[in-house]
């Protein structure tokens, strides 16, 4: 889900770069009121798994490979602000020293992967659990928030790809950057995600979910109440 | 450190030590790439043409272990192996350094 350089225009990346912007201030001035020195190890090592787990390349056998992002299960143990700082650190090294994703592509994929993926996962997720924490409800609440967090930011992915050959073609009619139409990129991607990638992710969220619930229940931002300063 | 904090540190570098599984299972499986992460020269096979606004801002950045590999297209599994290993570690050392140089700016003291 890492656009690479080159498949962006400047009429899409420039715009995303500046809403990624936008959400990084936010982000800093949430974080300055609610993030205690006891989290910031928390912070490192949700920056650490995300990076990790989106090594894992999963393949579809003859087909393409996908991975976790891990932004859903970081927003609902330490809330969607703090998912949105340690995934957008991962995107750009990954874009810096590992080529993974474009320079020139960073606001797009740090707007898909650490903004659109956290929110997304922890509004599912609060909104399915409710008030109740009973067992299964929690499993359903937890899958579905990885699993429609990783969807929805691979929809976007699709659609900032599959606008270019709307927006801009060369004096030949021939697309300048991301060649397929929206008519090709929506359904290839959804296709990968709704039936593989996505179920990958919804399992990761609910399994550590379940781990952090039983060792550290007091972390869990999703599950403590409003009226409690972290 | 806690004792928490301990297993879950260990839990990250197991994972390290595990990343390999990452490009050996997609080549077991034949699987390419992602979808839309195209490299110029499979993009010429699929298309015919490489967009003109893409060859000029394909190269726009050379970063310095392109595709968590060492060696380079031509290395051998192994290495290929051994720098994806060492790409793991190395994302932990610089993820984690980055956050704590973040946090000492924005983290609430005497909490």
């Amino acid at each position: 889900m890492h656009i690479p350089d080159g498949y962006l225009g400047p009429q899409t990346y420039v715009p995303l770069y500046g809403v990624s912007i936008g959400f990084w201030a936010i982000a800093q001035s949430k974080l300055k009121k609610q993030l205690s020195l006891k989290h910031v190890p928390y912070l490192a090592m949700a920056a650490a798994f995300s990076f990790l787990i989106q090594m894992f390349n999963i393949p579809i056998p003859g087909g393409t490979t996908g991975h976790v992002v891990g932004a859903g299960i970081i927003a609902i143990l330490l809330g969607p602000w703090t998912a949105v700082l340690a995934v957008s650190v991962v995107l750009i090294i990954q874009a810096i020293v590992f080529g993974d994703g474009g320079i020139t592509a960073v606001g797009a994929n740090c707007f898909n992967m650490a903004v659109v993926m956290p929110f997304v996962s922890y509004g599912v997720f609060k909104l399915i659990i409710g008030k109740s924490e009973a067992g299964a409800r929690l499993a359903v609440s937890a899958f579905l928030s990885g699993y429609l967090g990783l969807l929805v930011a691979a929809l976007f992915t699709a659609i900032e790809l599959g606008i270019q050959p709307l927006i801009a073609t060369g004096v030949d009619g021939r697309p300048l950057y991301a060649p397929y139409p929206l008519s090709v990129a929506i359904p290839a991607m959804a296709i990968e995600y709704l039936f593989a990638f996505g179920v990958v992710e919804g399992l990761v969220t609910m399994l550590l979910l379940k781990y952090f619930l039983k060792h550290e229940r007091d972390l869990v931002y999703a599950l403590s109440g409003p009226s409690k300063n972290r | 450190m806690t004792k928490f904090h301990k297993k879950l540190w260990i839990g990250l570098l197991v994972m390290a030590l595990l990343t390999p599984l990452g490009i050996l299972l997609p080549q077991r499986f034949n699987a390419e790439g992602a979808w839309g992460e195209w490299g110029i020269d499979k993009l010429e096979k699929l298309l015919g043409f490489v967009p003109e606004g893409l060859k000029k801002l394909t190269d726009v950045w050379k970063a310095p272990i392109p595709n968590y590999n060492f060696g380079g297209e031509g290395a051998s599994k192994t290495l290929q192996v051994v720098s994806y290993i060492a790409s793991g570690f190395l994302g932990i050392g610089v993820c984690v350094s980055i956050v704590f140089i973040i946090s000492r700016f924005i983290a609430k003291h005497g909490k």
